[in-house]
């Protein structure tokens, strides 16, 4: 006999879907089937199940070969790695739970960290724009019940958000939103014609970069002034167009994604959209949503707010929490040689750093804490593989809109794994044994 | 456990009825015991200080979506104020929004040993419990709001008071909160679409509700289940000049009811942070105090207890679930403002502020608060808050004490207003010469909220029985001390104790405490329209399923749990 778990929540990207339904073997150690989900939720959770799947920390050998060690022995290379760098940088963070979070700001500030999220390589910028502008938001329900207007700029949530579509932006059918997809004008802003772009009423094709004139425009088009007759290569008729459906709408809700965040302007483009979020508000309602990649990036930055008041990019290394993006974000800091040490969870910089910043961490002590074999355990000195959060372990992750859900355990880890808690909490227990404290 | 005993100190309890008197504190097993019951006790030598109970707060933003909002996108609210951990204490920062840590060390600094955070967005209960769970020290609760909920907004409007009971006492459960808060009702709803309901009368778009309505027949509810506290209410129209009939206007819906509760509350409504409720005028230029009329009305009516949300001209953060009016002040100020819509439930939105000395309506604002205080007749029934950190951090608490008890103190500040003369004349404080004691303090800070709350049988006094919560300050009522003497010595306890742990000992903390989360487990029959309503909602509208929004238990590692039972 099979068993068949509901409400599972995905722990893949930050839509957070929590209406999975695992079926797994009778003896509870076998996930045998996946529903509901999208390609890539099903996938995170079946490879939980590979045959080759790493179960037991390793150390980089002299000739490159990999030796296994105890979790025993991973911690204590950790801790003293930890204990013994002036300025180690603690990266990651987005794929695990709170409770992890938790236990490693603990080390960090016994260490003296830098502690980093994925959000310095994604929507920090956004964080930042925020910081300057404020941000008028709504959970997704809230699009869900009420939003006849839904702009997506700069993001193609048909392959990164897979679900967001069905379940939050586009098709639901919610209170005051009966008629799901007929009842809404979608509006797409992307220089490709993406599968998402494909579904839109509009799409904008705009050109690459252009994305804070092409915003700044909206905001005279709101108000009835003039523009010049192309802006960002879209014609002045076409935004005066766009600029009156959203005036016009009950509910506009903006999402966006790294083609704004991470192209030039990076946070000034989000200022430009924040403030175009504003600006709507004085014609009817509006709110902007940053469409969060990792499931828990934003549970990171929530943890950090209330331990250290600062999202992310947070050094801990002069005793007191420092927040300076640009000197404290980690690229930064690997490129000028500022850290000694690098410790990875829950993130994969060895695939999305530049190669100039992966190179640094392959020369430096290193650490990965990760269930899967990544580019960043290929570079790391040590790989602690760990039980997955979300599948063979519980704990609280906050979705793109900081709603906060508690992941499930749907299947046991394979005999003797650690999660990703206990191991930090061995680390803590020998960074203390360590410092004497 | 250890024993203590508190010797010689000047001991201000309403409780005991004591008023400065010599007298001593034993403490044995968490709790206050008669000095008879110890045997070796550690003596603390309290002679020529202040021995109180532990503060109680009764309404502060301490925790959860919105804090932790104001924390991340003020930066500059942390800017020289970060510190290294030392001893125990962990690293600290934020003046406005204090980061958790620094919330239970402030706290504890000013003898404060519970605070409930007055706020807590039900779909985001886990996030109010995980920052409260990183709070140390303090004993906390969160209130779940109420009054723009869909269940409630659609119960009420066909007056079902048992189904709206049922319905609160399902959501208490989920979300383990402590009481019944609504904020601006109805208001919050229209928001969702850009409009607000500006007075009790005006309805709710859609859902075709007034605001009175929903006010009365959330007393209604809370009386019918019998909860602790009572409702908990923040009024429409916060914030605008005139705004005081509609303050009137909501304090009449809970005339002829009265409380039903075993807890020992007197009253149906608890209103805070009235000095934002109680503006005349009709404009920014001719807004003036209207203290008197809400006090008149309050110090007439014993269903109602109020706090104050005193101004402290301080730059600060505002948060409130009152989405409106946030987007009201961003507009007034021009500073940043983020919103947070939330589905089927309530709003919030935030915006920085500085409460300048040099604009006339602060300084009028300020005025207002501390005439709320100085002219309650029963200061039970009227308690001190910032409404923190709407009118001010909660640090400043030992300064509005200042004020209180000193009209010199009050009189320096007037001198230091740029517009002083305007201030005056729209204000009726340089008219009043009270200065409250020590005493009345203890019954604004401790022994009232305490027992607004229904917590009297735990907090808010030194009778035996109570909870060992104890602080002693260097203050020596009986010498001579020049006003800033009272912010100096209430701003840093020379000893505290929490259910019996010294957790301040000659100013140092040395403990993190036993830290308790309260939540009331209300009991009612079995209901199966709501929870069929209930489940219909989570399939259609809400975008968690049924089963994931409960907060499990091990969000609260120490809980406290206060059963009522409404089954009869």
């Amino acid at each position: 006999m099979t068993k068949t778990i509901t409400d599972v929540v995905c722990p893949f990207c930050g839509t957070l879907c929590d209406d999975l339904e695992v079926v797994v073997s009778d003896d509870g150690k076998k996930l045998l089937e996946v529903y509901n989900a999208c390609a890539i939720g099903a996938e995170k959770f079946l490879h939980s199940q590979a045959k080759d799947r790493i179960t037991r920390p390793r150390m980089r050998q002299e000739d490159g070969s990999w030796k296994e060690i105890s979790y025993d022995e991973a911690a204590d290379y950790t801790a003293r790695m930890l204990a013994d760098a002036k300025k180690p940088l603690m990266y990651g963070w987005s794929s695990t739970n709170c409770e992890a979070q938790s236990v490693g700001s603990e080390i960090g500030e016994a260490v003296g960290a830098v502690m980093d999220n994925t959000a310095t390589v994604c929507h920090g910028t956004s964080l930042i724009a925020v910081q300057d502008i404020g941000i008028p938001s709504c959970t997704l329900g809230e699009v869900k019940n009420r939003a006849d207007r839904i702009l997506f700029w700069g993001c193609n949530p048909a392959h990164a958000h897979p679900r967001h579509m069905s379940r939050y932006s586009i098709f639901p059918r919610g209170f005051f939103t009966g008629k799901g997809h007929t009842g809404r004008k979608v509006i797409v802003v992307d220089p490709r014609v993406t599968d998402t772009a494909r579904v839109a009423d509009v799409h904008l094709q705009i050109e690459q970069g252009h994305d804070y004139e092409l915003l700044d425009a909206l905001r005279v088009a709101f108000k009835g002034e003039q523009l010049p007759d192309v802006v960002a290569g879209i014609p002045k008729a076409k935004i005066y167009e766009v600029a009156e459906t959203l005036k016009s709408g009950r509910f506009a809700i903006i999402f966006f994604g790294m083609g704004v965040t991470q192209s030039i302007g990076k946070n000034h483009n989000i200022d430009a959209a924040i403030a175009v979020t504003r600006d709507l508000n004085e014609y009817t309602k509006a709110a902007i949503m940053p469409m969060r990649g990792h499931y828990n990036v934003t549970g990171s930055g929530q943890v950090w707010g209330w331990q250290f008041g600062f999202p992310f990019a947070v050094d801990l290394s002069r005793g007191f929490a420092r927040y300076n993006p640009g000197e404290t974000t980690s690229n930064d800091l690997l490129r000028r040689d500022e850290v000694d040490a690098v410790f990875v969870l829950g993130s994969d910089p060895g695939a999305h750093f530049p190669f100039s910043s992966v190179r640094k961490i392959y020369d430096l002590p290193s650490v990965a804490v990760e269930p899967h074999e990544t580019p960043t355990t290929e570079i790391c000195k040590v790989h602690v593989p760990v039980a997955f959060v979300g599948v063979e372990v519980g704990g609280c992750a906050y979705r793109m809109d900081n709603v906060p859900i508690e992941t499930r355990k749907v299947v046991d880890a394979p005999e003797g794994m650690m999660t990703d808690e206990e191991f930090l909490k061995s680390v803590l227990m020998r960074v203390r044994e360590i410092k004497g404290v | 456990m250890a024993e203590f005993l508190i010797k010689n100190g000047f001991v201000f309890d309403p409780i005991l009825g004591i008023k400065g008197d010599v007298a001593d504190i034993a403490i044995k097993d968490g709790k206050i015991v008669e000095t008879s019951a110890v045997t070796k006790p550690k003596i603390i030598d309290a002679a020529g200080k202040t021995v109180m109970a532990g503060g109680v707060d009764i309404h502060a933003h301490v925790a959860g979506p919105k804090v932790n909002i104001g924390r991340n996108f003020r930066p500059e609210d942390k800017l020289f104020n970060c510190t290294p951990g030392h001893g125990i204490e962990r690293m600290q920062g934020g003046f406005s929004v204090p980061t958790t840590i620094r919330t239970g060390y402030n706290y504890a600094r000013m003898g404060y040993t519970t605070v409930m955070e007055a706020a807590m967005p039900p779909l985001y209960a886990r996030h109010t419990h995980e920052e409260m769970r990183d709070t140390p020290i303090l004993d906390q609760g969160a209130y779940p709001v109420f009054g723009n909920n869909w269940f409630v907004l659609e119960y009420l409007k066909n007056h079902e008071i048992e189904n709206t009971a049922a319905y609160i006492a399902w959501l208490l459960r989920a979300t383990k909160g402590y009481a019944v808060k609504v904020v601006n009702p109805g208001g919050t709803e229209a928001w969702a679409w850009g409009l607000n309901c500006d007075n009790v009368h005006d309805p709710v778009p859609y859902f075709d509700i007034t605001p009175a309505q929903i006010i009365k027949g959330l007393i209604e509810a809370n009386e019918y289940l019998g909860l602790p506290h009572s409702m908990h209410m923040h009024a429409n129209n916060l914030g605008n000049p005139g705004n005081y009939t509609t303050t009137l206007d909501s304090f009449k819906l809970s005339e002829g009811i009265k409380p039903n509760s075993k807890f020992g509350r007197d009253q149906v409504m608890h209103h805070t942070h009235v000095q934002f409720h109680s503006y005349g005028g009709d404009s920014w230029a001719n807004v003036e105090s209207k203290a008197k009329e809400i006090m008149g009305y309050v110090n007439s009516h014993d269903n109602i207890t109020i706090d104050m949300g005193q101004v402290t001209l301080d730059e600060t953060t505002t948060m409130t679930a009152d989405g409106p009016f946030e987007h009201h002040l961003t507009e007034l100020n021009h500073l940043k403002w983020a919103n947070a819509d939330v589905e089927l439930e309530t709003g919030s939105g935030v915006v920085p502020y500085i409460y300048s000395p040099n604009i006339k309506v602060c300084a009028i604002q300020w005025c207002i608060g501390l005439e709320l205080a100085l002219l309650a007749k029963d200061p039970m029934r009227v308690f001190m808050t910032t409404d923190h950190p709407n009118a001010g951090p909660f640090i400043r608490y030992p300064r509005i004490m200042k004020w209180l008890m000193s009209q010199e103190a009050r009189e320096q500040q007037i001198d230091a207003f740029k517009y002083k003369d305007k201030v005056i004349d729209a204000t009726n404080l340089a008219g009043i010469d009270r200065e409250l004691d020590l005493y009345e303090i203890a019954q604004m800070t401790r022994a009232g909220p305490a027992k607004s709350l229904g917590l009297a049988h735990m907090y808010g006094g030194l009778a035996p029985g109570l909870e060992a919560d104890v602080a002693v300050f260097d203050f020596n009522p009986n010498e001579s001390y020049v006003p800033d003497d009272i912010e100096n010595a209430f701003s840093n306890a020379r000893h505290l104790f929490k259910a019996g742990v010294q957790i301040i000992s000659d100013h140092e903390i040395v403990s993190n405490g036993n830290k308790r989360t309260l939540w009331v487990n209300a009991r009612v029959n079995e209901n199966p329209q709501v929870m069929r309503d209930v489940k219909e909602k989570f399939l259609r509208y809400y975008t968690v399923t049924l089963n994931n929004y409960e907060v499990s238990g091990h969000y609260l590692p120490n809980p406290y749990v206060i059963e009522v039972d409404a089954t009869q």
